[in-house]
């Protein structure tokens, strides 16, 4: 049996806004390293919420969170913080790339800030990650000059470049044409293969899902299968 | 890797809003000229009033109070009775200052002493034909006088050291001459509290800068004063001593009192007003100052609340990929504190410049012969107040902005997307 990258035991969240309604009902799997996970489910039940919970940036929550067998429950923003830094890459349905720094220091800024490497190696990496997302060529552009499918595959270079224990994505595709899902899938399907990348993708589309190791069906803030 | 990382981030997020960042630096710019300018003008005009009294006051001055003995002959015979006596009436040698030779050697050698001047001081009439006017001569010891005291930047016509070197000649003071319709080279009669008649020259003029001084001060040598007072050369009413710091004048003056016997009042007491003039000048130069760059503040304090406001996102996918709060807070903070940098040096420039420019205003004054333009003083000490106001200033514009940013969460707005 391999490894345990992530696991969740009995998380349960509710929101209190303005009546208090559970929205997360005891939460508990795990994920193990090498596997590309799909988390499925009607809309409103409570998938980018748990992954939210799952990411550590969300930290008001019962039960307890293991990233890496380590506990993230009760941690400080600070440590929680370094853990996103060097543990987990996120992609989500917006690129949120920053448009003052070129598409290449996107990329790098993450890298810069865990400081593992010199500024030389790290942009050597950084050009690396845009050469699996086929999109070195961009490197020097700013990302507003990108298509959306571009800009979405650097989002995926910035998770990639501090060689995260785990991919986490809320609906990575959704906004992406059927053309460009396909791109962002097959890149999945390869960092999963190729790399035995673990991966946590939220996602609407189904047939997607049904394309990943294993899928996580949600309904009504609790685990179906 | 951290700190070069946030000022990169802090820069670039700057020039992506580099119009709106360069009027809240305009903004500090403005504030710090203003508080330059005024301030150099400001302490430029104390040091000037200063030098009207302070420059050429003794800061200790030594003399004798005309008084009755505090120790009457009775006391010392009948020690434990009681006795009356009424009436009692100064005695002995009045103004002079017993000893003084000695005292001044003395004084010469304490380490906290710049100098030493002896002055004699002559109750005097200035006879103009039938007409007397009440006049003071200050016999000086013109070299040491000058050395210390600046006699010279007084004396607004003919040369000071001429009182020096003609025997009988005295130094009008400009109202007092005019008043006397006397003119340099001109012969003037004194008459002297016990009735001589003395004939001296008139060699120059003197100008204080306070007219009522003016109409009854007048100067002369040591030598030709005791003359007229019909006294030895070793009479000597004033020693006025300065001293290398002036503060340490009233602690001295006491001990003074003590170990010489004789009165001693330190310039403090004998000048309060100058200084409450010099602080509420100071004040005011302050206030303006301190007022224009908290309205600069406010200026900060909405551009960067503009930027955060702008760059949700930015600093939402930041905290996400593992920035901390205080990562965050250190960017924004960064930025107000570079906007304080840069609009403050350039207030700098601005201030001397513009205290140059106030600098060739000219400024004519009678009281003031040696003045010619404003006076501005360049302390560098201001320079350096001045830029860590400015430094303050936008720290403090920018702390609750970027304790704002620093406190995001980055999952309200990644789910508003
Ligand atoms: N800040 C909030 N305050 C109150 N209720 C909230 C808040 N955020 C989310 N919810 C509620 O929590 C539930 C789960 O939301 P969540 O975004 O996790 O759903 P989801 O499964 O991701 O849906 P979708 O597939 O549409 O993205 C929803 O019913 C939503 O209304
Ligand atoms: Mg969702």
């Amino acid at each position: 049996m391999s490894k345990i990258i992530l696991e969740a035991k009995d998380i349960e969240k509710s929101f209190h806004d303005p009546i208090t309604i559970p929205i997360l009902k005891k939460i508990s799997f795990s994920i193990n390293k090498g596997d590309f996970v799909s988390v499925i489910g009607k809309s409103g039940c409570g998938k980018s919420t748990l992954l939210y919970i799952l990411s550590t940036m969300d930290t008001d929550y019962e039960g307890q969170l293991y990233i890496d067998q380590e506990l993230m429950t009760g941690k400080k923003e600070k440590e929680l913080a370094r853990v996103r830094n060097e543990k987990i890459g996120f992609v989500f349905q917006f690129h949120y790339l920053l448009n003052e720094f070129s598409v290449l220091k996107n990329v790098m800024l993450p890298a810069i800030k865990l400081a593992k490497y010199s500024i030389q190696e790290i942009e050597h990496r950084a050009y690396e990650k845009l050469k699996i997302l086929d999109i070195e060529k961009e490197a020097l552009k700013k990302p507003n000059q990108l298509s959306g499918g571009q800009k979405q595959r650097v989002a995926i270079a910035r998770a990639l470049i501090n060689d995260p224990f785990i991919i986490m994505g809320d609906e990575p595709t959704g906004n992406l044409d059927k053309k460009n899902s396909d791109i962002v899938f097959d890149i999945f399907t390869n960092l999963a293969e190729t790399f035995k990348q673990t991966l946590l993708i939220v996602t609407h589309d189904n047939e997607f899902a049904s394309k990943t190791q294993r899928i996580i069906e949600m309904s009504d803030g609790r685990i179906l299968s | 890797m951290i700190k070069p990382l946030i000022i990169d981030i802090a820069k670039s997020l700057l020039l992506a809003r580099w119009r709106q960042t360069l009027v809240a630096a305009v903004g500090v710019t403005f504030g710090i000229t203003m508080f330059i300018t005024l301030l150099g003008f400001m302490n430029g005009l104390n040091d000037l009033l200063d030098g009207l009294i302070l420059n050429r006051t003794a800061h200790i001055r030594l003399f004798n109070e005309i008084k009755p003995s505090t120790i009457q002959p009775i006391d010392l015979a009948l020690r434990n009775d009681i006795h009356f006596i009424n009436s009692i009436k100064p005695n002995g040698h009045g103004q002079e200052i017993d000893n003084n030779l000695a005292i001044i050697a003395s004084l010469k050698k304490d380490s906290r002493v710049m100098g030493v001047t002896p002055k004699v001081t002559a109750q005097v009439f200035y006879n103009v034909g039938k007409v007397d006017i009440t006049g003071v001569i200050n016999g000086i010891d013109v070299e040491a006088e000058n050395k210390l005291f600046h006699f010279q930047e007084y004396v607004s016509h003919g040369n000071y050291i001429d009182l020096k070197n003609i025997p009988n000649s005295i130094i009008l003071g400009k109202a007092a001459a005019d008043k006397m319709l006397a003119n340099i080279g001109d012969m003037i009669q004194v008459t002297s509290p016990n009735g001589e008649r003395q004939t001296l020259k008139v060699v120059g003029f003197f100008q204080s800068g306070l007219q009522e001084l003016d109409k009854v001060q007048s100067y002369a040598s040591l030598a030709t004063t005791q003359k007229i007072l019909g006294k030895s050369n070793s009479f000597i009413t004033d020693i006025g001593v300065k001293l290398f710091d002036i503060s340490k004048a009233p602690a001295m003056a006491k001990e003074f009192l003590k170990i010489y016997e004789t009165d001693a009042e330190d310039i403090q007491t004998a000048n309060a007003q100058f200084e409450t003039g010099s602080n509420v000048r100071s004040i005011i130069s302050y206030a303006v100052g301190v007022t224009l760059l908290i309205v600069a503040g406010f200026g900060i304090y909405n551009i960067l609340n503009m930027m955060i406001y702008e760059k949700m996102d930015s600093i939402a996918i930041l905290k996400a990929t593992g920035f901390s709060g205080q990562d965050v807070k250190r960017i924004f903070i960064t930025i107000a504190l570079s906007i304080g940098l840069f609009g403050g040096l350039l207030g700098l420039v601005f201030g001397f410049l513009t205290s140059l420019a106030v600098d060739q205003i000219p400024f004519n004054t009678a009281a003031l012969p040696t003045i010619k333009t404003f006076p501005v003083n360049y302390n560098p000490k201001f320079y350096i107040i001045g830029i860590t106001f400015s430094l303050i200033t936008t720290y403090f514009a920018g702390w609750l902005p970027a304790r704002k940013a620093s406190q995001i969460d980055p999952v309200d707005i990644i789910r508003g997307k």
